[in-house]
């Protein structure tokens, strides 16, 4: 009798947990169809031609979402720029030439930017960055997509330091050993042997520190100036921009429920959802083919 | 080719080099250090007990921040009491239930996914679905839904790492002794695996406190003149109080802006260092 209330109870357990574990599905399936709710029906609401048009002025009916995808890409474009040398060569210094006590030290403190609300970043950007590049490149604002792109590079930055200092990490010795043996200089190994052998690695890196850029939301709406206009230029990084984050952030309090303004904020977050399935799907792929081949060679 | 001339060319190439690269690495490092001490010291002369204690006068612009921090709290409490349970059940399915088959691969796809959606989507999502569709309104509750569903792949990976180092033996024993899978987890793996799964939970929860875009349209309040009484009221929240008063203020004096900052970094901040201890107090002890 009471072998078999265990035995009953062990069945319940074991049901709700495969139960939990199936539940990331659910949401991520919840997730689009809410999405989908709310925001395809914009495409009734407006043309298709008007919603990937040039303006973006809701208050006169112009949902044109070009100048807001064009801005985000600015804006992590800029980021990213900023962010690669700074991330991968601090994690092939980390990796291949400091001594264990700095790596010790240096890796916990860049995390804790990792750990950084973006409302922070966001805050010092208005006090400190924007006024600083305002006065340090003579711009009647501060507020721009560079200091944007600025602020994007210091919060992706982490993401990609710790993820490409892995990767450099899980090169087997053996390869660094012949690189030595045949003579090589530690510095030609690391940028001869090393950084090609864990370059998928670095791309998921790079990658998930793109992911982190695009759906960054409240730093980018405090410091980019907030002006949905489409770039014309090389010099438009230096004006004022508006991300799709940003945009969604700033006017989603604002609309009635069921209008087509609000229809078109939940579509740019389809948009969006997009954007970061592609980013993290190839993220992943890329780790595991490293992966995969890592344990081909070493078998 | 002359040798020695050759080799002192790549000697000071190299030396160069690491020292690009050391530059590098400052000026990654700096900053983080920067912020924080900055932060210290512009923020702590607003930190006193009223601050902490009293409720905000004369449109925010004098008095006290309890409100907001009451609300990040609850939010944070809130949070954890939908994500811990599902996240943990959901980390150990992986670790010591799931078979490696198309549907586990799918989940480890899905938490990918998850992972990387931008929070503002998620402050949608929390919109249609919890606001809207359950009718839940702008609530601690709507707003905990939305950062739990947003928390749970932290804690799933982390839990099921930290279940993945505990070795087979501790699992081999327990069964050959006649428990089940069920006993074998609760009584002798997920105990081992504690550390790590309370640092993973500390890790998601630290993230869900200082986020300020998914709780934008599910539960955060701009100015309440009275505590929260009910997980069906709104909330203030802190990160979305900094929000308020860097932007949407005028004349709101820079010394409460620097010390609201400094409150969240500490509130921040702290569970990251507790995770942190918790972690290296855990592998000093360990006996495996």
């Amino acid at each position: 009798m009471k072998a078999q209330r265990a035995a009953l109870n062990e069945r319940i357990i074991n049901s709700l947990i495969k139960l939990a574990g199936y539940s990331s599905i659910v949401f991520v399936g919840l997730i689009l169809i809410f999405l989908v709710r709310e925001g395809l029906p914009a495409l009734n609401d407006v043309s298709l031609k008007d919603l990937f048009g040039s303006r973006w002025y809701p208050i006169e009916g112009y949902f044109g979402i070009l100048p807001l995808i064009s801005g985000s890409l600015l804006v992590t474009v800029g980021a990213i720029l900023i962010a690669i040398p700074l991330g991968i060569g601090t994690a092939v210094f980390l990796s291949e030439f400091s001594p264990s006590w700095l790596r010790n030290l240096l890796k916990p403190i860049i995390e804790v930017l990792a750990g950084l609300p973006s409302v922070v970043l966001g805050f010092l950007g208005i006090q400190i960055v924007a006024p600083f590049f305002r006065r340090f490149l003579d711009l009647p604002t501060g507020l721009t997509a560079f200091t944007g792109a600025v602020l994007l590079a210091l919060i992706s930055l982490p993401t990609i330091v710790s993820i490409a200092e892995d990767a450099l990490n899980t090169v087997p010795p053996a390869y660094r050993q012949g690189a030595l043996a045949l003579g090589a200089t530690n510095w030609q190994t690391a940028w001869g042997v090393t950084v090609p052998a864990a370059r998928s690695g670095l791309l998921t890196a790079l990658m998930l520190g793109i992911g982190r850029s695009i759906g960054e939301t409240m730093a980018v709406m405090m410091v980019t100036g907030n002006a949905p206009v489409l770039p014309s230029g090389l010099n438009a990084l230096f004006l004022p921009a508006r991300t799709m984050t940003a945009t969604i952030a700033s006017e989603m309090g604002e609309v009635a429920t069921g209008s087509p303004h609000y229809h078109v904020l939940f579509f740019i977050g389809i948009i969006l959802f997009l954007i970061s399935l592609v980013v993290n799907l190839t993220a992943s792929s890329l780790s595991l083919r490293s992966r995969k081949r890592a344990e081909r060679l070493l078998s | 080719m002359n040798l020695p001339e050759y080799s002192r060319k790549m000697r000071q190439v190299e030396v160069l080099g690491i020292n690009l690269l050391r530059l590098i690495t400052l000026l990654t490092a700096v900053p983080v250090i920067g912020i924080i001490v900055f932060i210290l010291i512009r923020g702590l002369p607003a930190i006193s007990w009223e601050f902490l204690t009293q409720m905000p006068r004369d449109g925010m612009r004098a008095g006290g921040i309890l409100p907001a921090i009451i609300g990040t709290v609850y939010l944070t409490l809130g949070t954890a009491i939908f994500s811990v349970p599902l996240g943990v059940a959901a980390g150990i399915y992986l670790a010591e239930y799931a078979s490696d088959n198309a549907t586990t691969r799918l989940i480890r796809i899905a938490i990918i996914n998850l992972a990387g959606i931008p929070s503002v989507v998620y402050g949608l999502f929390g919109l249609g679905l919890f606001v809207l569709f359950l009718r839940l309104g702008t609530s601690i509750l709507a707003a905990s839904l939305t950062l739990s569903i947003m928390t749970l792949p932290v804690i799933i990976s982390t839990t099921e790492e930290a279940l993945r180092s505990v070795p087979n033996a501790f699992r081999v024993v327990s069964t050959s002794l006649g428990g089940t899978r069920w006993q074998t987890t609760w009584r002798i793996t997920l105990p081992q695996a504690m550390p790590g799964v309370i640092t993973g939970i500390i890790l998601g929860l630290e993230r869900a406190a200082g986020e300020t875009a998914p709780i934008l349209f599910t539960g955060a309040a701009f100015f309440l003149p009275r505590l929260p009484a009910s997980p069906m009221d709104a909330t203030m929240a802190l990160p979305y109080h900094i929000f308020v008063i860097s932007t949407s203020v005028p004349g709101m004096p820079l010394q409460i802006q620097y010390g609201t900052v400094l409150v969240l970094l500490v509130f921040v901040l702290g569970m990251n260092l507790l995770a942190t201890l918790i972690r290296n107090r855990a592998r000093a002890r360990r006996q495996w």
